[in-house]
């Protein structure tokens, strides 16, 4: 494990609410962004001078076209029931990390500048002048919100920290204030189209290198197309999937998936992430120049279908903005949803019966599933609301005998946070990283010791990332963090498939027989 | 008419035009003001009788509050539903003649005065003794719950303890609400009475500048009143839509 200078939270058997310590996290920041990863996002590079009027002119500005940031920020009346609710107030028990607190540190400047009560009697209503130290704590507690949304669940009016977040960051980057991993990122999507900076030589190569994998253990030639012109389906996944454990294996689950279906499909070098950080950095215009993408990719190769792979912000931009930014896509199949999940795609399959599951394959593991924030609270599958819930439990029974969930508040719509998503996947904030997953790691240690579980799976390419660099520092080991797709790869026996494992368990049938 | 009957009527008219301008210029905005995105906390309704039900259970039973935490969602509630039922049962004191069920439930309602101040005095405890809300609160609303429990104590001692003359207060508000001042009653110089009406003219004021706009808020809050239906509607904003053209 990592050598730290902070100290890794106990866990407790269940997580408590612990009293209040003002603040232990106030020296947690990330890198600001430099002027090269601010200005092709269309922000200033550095701090103007007169930063304190753009600030209040951009807040102005947010509040005239977000009525939530309008409506939120009047309408909070202290009752403190979000104050209990937030991963990092657990794991951290800074106040400004309790939602309120956080959206606290918003709402007094508009307070002060926006309203007639801070006006003219700003102390009576806790209302503050925009200083330097308080950018630097909205810098600061701004980046400690995973806009998880899971304040949003218990606030009597629906107040969501998130849409706070998003706003105050989008603030700091118009006056030259931007975090450095997401527009970095953001730069890199607009220059050469995925998060990771892959080019498309590199990941032609790296899906080659797929197939032979998949050839050489199965006998089967499942195809992992690029750029395909014609294709029925783009798929549209985290560029995390290409290589990165145990991303890579959901992956080969979705081209086996899709092979056994019999349908053609292709990804895109032009729309090769499905990530839209444009989102974390509260920026409408970018988020919105990162799905037209997908829309021009699509038309490009023609195709009559959208499916995304495993990815929980990602799936939130696709299943809930998509439409909005970079709609209407009235040029596919409108036969199916535009776009669909991968595992709305897998779950029908499997009603189906197109799908040859051995689920003994996965005998070696006791499962639980983590539920992604963004999927379980800002989006849906299916048809019905909450089948963002059972859909992937419905797969993951599917494909395996041994499935245990974890205690129902942390799951569903209460599921706590992996502590890295919402733009804070970075090594420059792993104190907070690691001290904001104690909620969940706490309901998984109580899983294993309870119901033997070995392996959590997950969807999302930011919680498979997070999860496998935090949990060895709780002393629980990084391969048991799996793929959704990863499961029903090991379970799927493709037609034409000659495997040790076909004779082993042909043997046993004989023995039982 | 006497200085206080006249001081009431100039507080009153203001306070009643300040509360309807500054609401409905707030609601106004509230409305203006576009939610260009779809940001509803899943699961959500697909349907708007969907969003309907969901708002009543949510401004009905308080879901969310009950959801997380149940001290807070007890005194909450309480004080809420009977600050309601007292409102409902003070019809009395404005119509002429009163609505047959404003007559039936007033005799039983008026006790509800006591679970609303203890509804009150819960939600003070916890502001007072949780360090987590202690620590989010600021003076105002600590001055929120005293104006409240002086409306709530005020009254209540103008029904159970010092009887006022309620005939003459409400001929008061008769002849306001008529514009009628040559017949104009003196308002009675009961202490408690006064006190009750100027906290009351105090929160009529403050409503539309105060954290009170959580009462129309709740129903413009897009978390809540959106239709979970983005792929099959294409929902966009005007602004939005010109970064199209």
């Amino acid at each position: 494990m990592a050598k730290t200078d902070f100290d890794i939270p106990q866990l407790e058997e269940y997580t408590e609410t612990p009293a209040l310590e003002v603040g232990t996290m106030a020296h947690s920041k990330p890198f600001v962004a430099k002027v090269q990863f601010q200005e092709p996002l269309g922000y200033p590079g550095e701090l103007p001078e007169d930063w304190q009027k753009q600030a209040i002119d951009a807040m102005g500005d947010l509040l005239g076209k977000y009525r939530s940031l309008q409506v939120y920020l009047d309408s909070c009346v202290k009752c403190g029931a979000c104050t209990d609710k937030c991963h990092y107030y657990l794991g951290t028990k800074d106040p400004k990390n309790m939602p309120v607190g956080r959206q606290d540190l918003l709402r007094k400047v508009y307070r002060r500048y926006f309203t007639f009560a801070g006006k003219y009697f700003p102390a009576l209503v806790g209302a503050k002048d925009l200083t330097k130290d308080v950018l630097d704590d909205w810098y600061s507690y701004f980046h400690q919100c995973s806009q998880c949304r899971r304040c949003s669940v218990f606030c009597p009016y629906g107040i969501d920290t998130a849409e706070i977040s998003m706003a105050a960051r989008e603030i700091m980057a118009r006056i030259g204030v931007g975090q450095k991993y997401c527009n970095e990122i953001i730069g890199k999507v607009f220059k050469i189209g995925n998060n990771l900076g892959l080019p498309e030589a590199a990941l032609a190569d790296t899906l080659e290198g797929l197939e032979e994998d998949v050839e050489d253990e199965t006998g089967v030639a499942v195809k992992y197309p690029l750029d395909q012109k014609g294709a029925d389906i783009l798929l549209v996944t985290p560029s995390a999937d290409f290589f990165a454990e145990p991303h890579v294996d959901g992956l080969i689950g979705y081209g086996k998936v899709f092979h056994e279906a019999g349908v053609s499909w292709t990804l895109s070098s032009k729309a090769s992430e499905a990530a839209n950080f444009g989102m974390f950095i509260g920026s409408y215009e970018n988020m919105r120049r990162i799905s037209m993408r997908i829309r021009e990719a699509a038309l490009e190769l023609g195709v009559k279908r959208i499916i995304f792979g495993e990815c929980g912000h990602a799936w939130r931009v696709a299943y809930s903005f998509l439409n909005t930014l970079a709609g209407p896509f009235d040029f596919l199949d409108p036969k199916y949803p535009v776009p669909q999940h991968i595992l709305e795609f897998t779950w029908e399959e499997i009603q189906k019966g197109t799908l040859n599951i051995d689920k003994s394959a996965n005998d070696d593991m006791v499962l639980t599933y983590h539920d992604s924030c963004n999927v379980a609270r800002a989006s849906r599958m299916g048809t019905e609301p909450g089948g963002q819930f059972m859909i992937p439990r419905n797969v993951i029974k599917a494909v395996c005998n041994n499935f245990v969930d974890m205690a129902p508040e942390t799951i569903h719509e209460n599921t706590f946070c992996c502590g890295g998503g919402g733009g804070l996947l970075t090594d420059d904030l792993m104190e907070l990283r690691v001290k904001g997953a104690k909620p969940r790691m706490e309901a998984l240690s109580h899983v294993i010791e309870e119901h033997g579980v070995t392996n959590m799976a997950a969807m999302c390419a930011i919680c498979k990332s997070q999860f496998t660099k935090v949990l060895p520092y709780y002393g629980m080991s990084m391969d048991m963090i799996v793929s959704v797709h990863q499961l029903v790869s090991n379970a799927i026996v493709l037609t034409g498939q000659h495997t040790d494992e076909d004779q082993v368990s042909t043997g046993d049938e004989q023995v039982a027989a | 008419m006497s200085f206080l009957t006249i001081t009431f009527a100039v507080l009153f008219y203001s306070a009643t035009i300040l509360l309807i301008v500054g609401l409905a210029r707030r609601i106004r905005m509230y409305v203006k003001t576009p939610a260009p995105l779809k940001i509803p906390t899943t699961p959500a309704p697909t349907t708007s009788g969907g969003v309907v039900l969901r708002m009543f259970r949510e401004v009905v039973f308080f879901e969310s509050l009950f959801k997380a935490t149940k001290w807070t969602w007890l005194f909450g509630w309480v004080f809420h539903m009977a600050l309601f039922a007292v409102l409902f049962r003070h019809l009395r004191y404005f119509q002429e003649p009163v609505w047959e069920p404003v007559i039936w439930v007033s005799p039983l309602f008026k006790y509800l005065a006591f679970a609303m101040i203890i509804g009150l005095l819960g939600l003070w405890a916890r502001r007072i003794f949780v360090d987590r809300v202690r620590y989010i609160s600021a003076p105002s609303d600590h001055l929120m719950l005293a104006l409240l429990l002086g409306i709530g104590v005020s009254g209540a001692m103008t029904t159970f303890v010092a009887h006022t003359d309620v005939v003459a207060v409400k001929s008061f508000f008769r002849h306001l609400m008529m514009f009628d001042f040559s017949t104009m009653p003196n308002l009675p110089e009961d202490p408690f009475m006064v006190a009750h009406l100027a906290l009351v003219a105090a929160l009529m004021i403050i409503f539309p500048i105060s954290k009170l706009l959580h009462a129309p808020g709740v129903f413009f809050s897009p978390t809540r009143n959106q239709v979970d239906n983005p792929r099959e509607q294409r929902h966009i904003a005007g602004w939005a839509r010109k970064l199209e053209q």
